[in-house]
């Protein structure tokens, strides 16, 4: 057959096709699928038959048009009703947080050693934060937390308006700090590694020279409750990272092309919970922690519960489900 | 790019050649740094003016407006090619205008969890400075993926919106006088289909080639060869 007649004989079809992938509409005719296979036919017989380049290029964007709407529910069917973020924040992110232990555990370590090093070097060396920090900072975080001066989240005069600007000035930071070191893991995880230390260090020396003046009572009230979820989340984050780079450092049976799209694809659910967890943090931390009609020892109390949800969540939450 | 079975060019070749499960071979072209980089200044201007609109419309607002600038900001650097990719066929405003497109490596449609991988990675792209790790990553790999691409399992591919019709040349078929094997017809055919994108010039310069083979000169053996390619592609006598 030659290539015209080919192209009379089908082309009806073919425009018929176009006209209903141009049409936005999610419900093609029941008779799509069995169009689309005689199209991947016709395609197929026409380069076997070498038609000219340009009916193979017309139909080859048909068929890709066609493939992209056949495909593009590719989520994952789900026996149960609820939809699948539901699932995921009930049982699905504590699951992969426990099927990563190993990356959580380390990136845990490179968090807290520095952070306890360096909280109990700045207790007892009052002068050791001004070497890791500019002077100017050293002071704006002193007088924040200065119990005589009543400033900071203490401010007599602060309302709702500076708690919403703070919420988006924590959303913007801190989740930005937390996506960071996830990329950063990508670079044989240095990059992670750097973000988890620099940041323990950054808490701890403030932890620890705050503690070592004495503002304790204005400290550890403000932190407690947020703390659970952000703390947490920066370590996940790290996890996350360091999951990325030790898919190419030590890509086992895979290329290392491989191997990274499988760590990603794990990794991304826990940056996904992270991204949650942060949220969680700013909202308390603009709004629960800040609030100054709160008595320390009911910050202490709910804070205490924050922590104890966090651990229980992670340790148990979805043990059921896991095959 | 093309359809040629030929393998020896194949590794200078931006052609990304997947199997559907219909057992075809699907063909896209990958989209290389220049425009991935057009396109992306293109957002960036849109993200800005977006933003500087924002930030007048919330400037009265004081602290709360602040507040809310931050929270604006913060989703225009990290979801602003997210949304425009899952919620419109992988196409941003940038990639749109560069008639680029954002899919799995299989050539489906781009997912949330794609998306997301590849754009959260755009600050490792980026590092240390103006996407450096992500254009050397581009480069070296064959299908220009940046690391982000890498992690994903995506591929930015040129989306073909070529013209429906092509008209031929208007002269009457005729039979070639000698035998021709397939890649001759072949390239018969493409001259006459091509016969409007060739200047004059040029097409005379192609048919020079076969002047010792052509019964006509000139002008002629243009015409003459547009009439055996007419001929075979199926036209009447």
């Amino acid at each position: 057959m030659k290539q015209q007649q080919f192209e009379q004989r089908y082309h009806q079809d073919w425009e018929q096709l176009e006209q209903q992938l141009e049409g936005k509409s999610q419900s093609l005719d029941q008779d799509f699928p069995s169009r689309y296979r005689q199209l991947c036919h016709q395609l197929a017989l026409a380069k076997h038959r070498r038609y000219s380049q340009y009916l193979l290029e017309r139909l080859n964007r048909l068929v890709l048009a066609a493939h992209h709407r056949f495909y593009q529910n590719q989520l994952r069917t789900s026996s149960s009703r609820s939809p699948a973020w539901v699932e995921f924040l009930l049982w699905g992110f504590p699951q992969s947080i426990r099927a990563n232990a190993v990356f959580v555990y380390w990136s845990m370590g490179l968090f807290l050693v520095p952070l306890f090093a360096m909280g109990i070097a700045t207790y007892l060396n009052g002068e050791l934060l001004y070497s890791f920090m500019p002077a100017q900072d050293v002071h704006s975080t002193e007088y924040m937390y200065d119990p005589v001066t009543n400033s900071g989240w203490r401010e007599p005069d602060r309302d709702s308006t500076t708690d919403l600007m703070m919420f988006g000035f924590y959303i913007k930071n801190n989740i930005g700090i937390g996506f960071q070191t996830f990329a950063g893991g990508i670079f044989l995880c240095l990059g992670a590694i750097f973000f988890l230390v620099y940041n323990g260090l950054a808490i701890g020396g403030v932890a620890g020279h705050l503690t070592q003046l004495g503002y304790i009572d204005t400290f550890y009230p403000f932190v407690v409750g947020h703390g659970a979820f952000e703390l947490t989340a920066i370590v996940f984050a790290g996890a996350a990272g360091l999951k990325l780079g030790c898919a190419i450092i030590s890509p086992g049976q895979h290329s290392r092309v491989t191997a990274l799209r499988l760590a990603a694809t794990d990794a991304i659910q826990i940056v996904f919970g992270v991204f949650a967890m942060l949220l969680i943090a700013a909202f308390l931390e603009a709004f629960w922690s800040s609030s100054s009609t709160i008595g320390n020892s009911i910050k202490y109390i709910v804070g205490g519960c924050f922590w104890g949800f966090v651990i229980v969540y992670f340790v148990y939450s979805g043990r059921r489900h896991e095959s | 790019m093309g359809f040629a079975t030929n393998t020896s060019h194949q590794t200078f070749d931006t052609d990304v050649k997947v199997e559907t499960p219909e057992s075809i071979d699907l063909h896209a072209r990958a989209a290389g740094p220049v425009p991935r980089m057009l396109a992306y200044t293109i957002d960036a201007l849109w993200r800005y003016l977006g933003l500087a609109i924002v930030l007048m419309l919330i400037s009265f607002m004081g602290d709360a407006g602040i507040g809310l600038f931050l929270l604006i900001s913060f989703l225009a650097e990290w979801f602003y090619p997210v949304l425009f990719e899952v919620f419109r066929d992988g196409q941003t405003p940038g990639k749109k205008c560069m008639d680029l497109t954002v899919v799995n490596d299989n050539l489906t449609p781009v997912t949330l969890g794609t998306s997301l991988t590849r754009n959260l990675l755009l600050a490792a792209d980026f590092f240390p400075a103006f996407f450096v790790s992500g254009i050397i990553c581009m480069t070296l790999t064959g299908r220009f993926q940046r690391l982000g691409d890498l992690a994903a399992g995506s591929l930015v591919v040129y989306k073909n919106t070529q013209e429906r019709t092509l008209s031929l040349p208007e002269c009457e078929a005729k039979p070639s006088p000698f035998p021709l094997d397939i890649e001759e017809q072949i390239a018969i055919t493409e001259f006459t289909q091509r016969h409007q994108k060739l200047s004059a010039g040029r097409k005379q310069e192609l048919a020079d080639i076969l002047q010792d083979c052509l019964p006509t000169k000139g002008e002629a053996s243009v015409t003459f060869l547009h009439s055996i390619g007419i001929w075979l592609l199926g036209g009447q006598r």
